[in-house]
């Protein structure tokens, strides 16, 4: 595999309309909690698809991702069908986690997809336990593991850091840094403000990539999983970039300004890379209006999934606290 | 605030209307007003306000150097805290809610709870850690948990319980005078609770347990979320002419034995309503206590009424059924009360 970024038409438009995908779900997500049809806490991805988007296009269906609770845009740019993902929001019968789980833990297992976790940090140490899984099982799967910069104060983080180049282990590390954990600016949360530095004191490869551009991200994942799978051990990956929303649906925003997210919306990840296809003549109005519209019904289809779904029995409560067997 | 009051706003000047959010806020202030070793750390108390809006305000008010924002690294902020408090300061360490407690658990039971002991006396930790808890907003199983009962299982701490409103403003102050290490647990459903706080109230104990409405038949021994769900049930019982005594525990350790006893005697009934799981259980313990103490007062085994025995689901109608609710308590109450 080449690390060289193919920016044929098709895979740009396909970037795009994964990106689309993300931010009208989610917008419709908004619509739906507004009318109590999803519950508990919502974090959205709003401004950081590209990164979640940029990193999947160059894994493969063998690799492993592990997420956060920040995970719509992860788990859609992963493949984790629409439908079962609306239905666990909804917290139906036919959600993806038979309604157990809810916005910050979709799980799936056929996309490798090790679940959103809601304790900040958590799945640092999960992400080293697959990918030595995968290493001793010759499976030749890189496992990406998303956090926030905001897990990078924690002690797993850096324990996880330690385990993964000790043992050689194939972890793509995917530190989404959108520079605020929940209230916390980077530079009163941390003493080293660039954290792809921390890396080399674990003697892993490390780069700072621009996490608003899609192509600067996907360019970086290629070099980052060459060297992982050349035997060369896990590689670290600071994607910089921005939530335009609240940090979950209840959230005054006391900590930055309006201005400060208006700058950051000029680099909207959708809008630039809409108008660079349009300049370059690789997008058109109408061919625009017809990827929104095929999104919209993506999305339609999976509300409608998730409307007709069904309540799990409240009989089946403890069902999965113990599992009868391994699932294979 | 008393003085201003019109005259035909007696009453209302006498009691304030105000929620458990605030009560808890107002805590918090006059203890930094109090005590210049006093301050607030956490995660997000400051600029973001508090993740339940609990110390918003407070960082106007009292600077960063008093409302210490922290990075999250529970375990490492929690056992400053305990170094702090060793050193001679009074923190509140505010951990945002008991499931990341989780990541300081070492620095609570290896050190906090243990340092005065294993120092022969030398060292006291007067560290107060408030964190929510609870289940019943939809958060699914990693932001549902209960855990209270499993700190009072630790000798070395102290864990409070405020079901009231008053107990929400007033257990902090005698929390920070004690000079051990305690624990609040402040359920996250109480916070936008309302009721009326007696300004005359000087200050709350944190050694027993209160009855929170007096009966004959049957004693509803719970504290927390389940307080008010106990409340009601005693109230709709009532109307059946099964008069329930509820007893707030409000101090889940050290137990108000004598307290609970007495009430149990009295009644010789007893259902216990905690949200937090049976097995290995506050409520186990409370049971063992009153069977080891009062066996021969009980006319009828002692119930429980707890969390069902699963990770708390995300779905609404799951999550509910996995919980204590009122209607469970009148039925099992009823049951106590009048035996076939
Ligand atoms: C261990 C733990 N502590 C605290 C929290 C509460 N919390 C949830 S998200 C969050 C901020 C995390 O920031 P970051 O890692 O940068 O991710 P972001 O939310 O910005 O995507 C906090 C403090 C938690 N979920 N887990």
């Amino acid at each position: 595999m080449s690390s060289k970024t193919h920016l044929d038409r098709q895979h740009a438009l396909r970037v795009l309309q994964d990106m689309l995908l993300i931010r009208r779900f989610e917008a419709k997500c908004v619509e739906l909690y507004q009318a109590q049809k999803i519950r508990g806490f919502l974090h959205l991805y709003d401004g950081e698809e590209a990164v979640a988007v940029g990193v999947m296009q160059a894994l493969g269906a063998r690799d492993a991702v592990v997420a956060t609770y920040r995970e719509h845009g992860q788990a859609i740019a992963r493949g984790v069908p629409l439908g079962p993902l609306m239905a666990e929001m909804y917290g139906k019968r036919e959600g993806c986690c038979r309604g157990r789980g809810g916005s910050m833990h979709i799980f799936d297992r056929a996309k490798r997809f090790f679940g959103g976790n809601a304790i900040v940090g958590g799945g640092l140490p999960l992400a080293i336990g697959i990918a030595l899984a995968d290493k001793e099982l010759g499976r030749g799967a890189v496992t990406a593991c998303f956090f926030g910069e905001g897990a990078v104060g924690e002690g797993a983080f850096h324990e996880s850091m330690n385990l993964a180049e000790l043992w050689g282990l194939p972890v793509l590390f995917v530190c989404e840094n959108n520079l605020y954990a929940m209230g916390v600016p980077l530079e009163q949360g941390e003493a080293e403000t660039d954290i792809y530095r921390k890396a080399s004191a674990y003697r892993m490869p490390a780069e700072m990539v621009d996490g608003m551009s899609p192509v600067a991200v996907e360019s970086a994942t290629l070099r980052a999983v060459e060297s992982i799978r050349a035997g060369n051990g896990p590689y670290f990956l600071e994607c910089r970039t921005y939530r335009f929303r609240a940090h979950s649906m209840f959230d005054a925003q006391l900590y930055r300004t309006r201005e400060e997210v208006e700058l950051w919306k000029a680099r909207d990840p959708l809008v630039l890379m809409r108008s660079w296809l349009e300049e370059n003549h690789m997008l058109s109005a109408q061919e625009y209006a017809a990827m929104e519209s095929e999104v919209e019904r993506e999305i339609d289809e999976a509300v409608a999934f998730a409307e007709a779904g069904s309540w799990e029995a409240v009989e089946d409560l403890e069902r999965f606290t113990l599992m009868d067997e391994v699932p294979e | 605030m008393k003085e201003a009051a019109p005259q035909s706003a007696e009453q209302s000047a006498e009691r304030r209307v105000t929620t458990y959010r605030e009560a808890c806020r107002e805590g918090i202030r006059q203890a930094l007003i109090g005590d210049e070793r006093t301050f607030l750390m956490g995660e997000d108390v400051g600029l973001y306000g508090g993740c339940y809006a609990v110390s918003k305000g407070l960082l106007d008010e009292f600077g960063p150097a008093r409302i210490r924002d922290t990075p999250l690294s529970e375990n490492a902020f929690v056992g400053a805290g305990i170094g702090a408090a060793m050193a001679g300061m009074r923190p509140i360490v505010e951990i945002m809610t008991c499931n990341f407690s989780l990541l300081a658990l070492d620095q609570i039971v290896n050190n906090a709870a243990t340092l005065a002991h294993m120092s022969g006396g030398q060292f006291a930790v007067p560290l107060v850690i408030r964190m929510a808890t609870g289940a019943g907003r939809q958060l699914a199983a990693q932001h549902s948990h209960s855990f209270e009962g499993w700190y009072a299982h630790i000798p070395g701490l102290k864990i409070l319980a405020p079901g009231t409103i008053e107990d929400a403003r007033h257990m902090l102050k005698p929390a920070l005078a004690d000079p051990n290490p305690v624990l609040i647990f402040e359920h996250i459903m109480l916070y936008n609770a309302e009721g009326d706080l007696d300004p005359n109230l000087q200050g709350v104990d944190i050694t027993s347990a209160k009855i929170r409405r007096p009966g004959r038949d049957v004693s509803l021994l719970t504290y927390g979320n389940s307080l008010p769900k106990a409340m009601e049930a005693a109230e709709l019982l009532s109307s059946e002419g099964i008069e329930a005594e509820v007893v707030d525990l409000r101090v889940l350790r050290p137990l108000d034995e004598e307290t609970i006893i007495a009430s149990v005697s009295r009644t010789r009934r007893c259902l216990i309503v905690d949200e937090g799981w049976k097995s290995g259980s506050l409520s186990a313990e409370i049971s063992a206590r009153l069977t080891e103490r009062a066996f021969f007062e009980l006319d009828a085994p002692i119930m429980r009424l707890c969390a069902r025995e699963v990770p708390i689901p995300y779905a609404a109608h799951m999550e509910e059924a996995a919980l204590p609710q009122t209607p469970a308590i009148v039925e099992l109450a009823r049951s106590l009360a009048s035996p076939q």
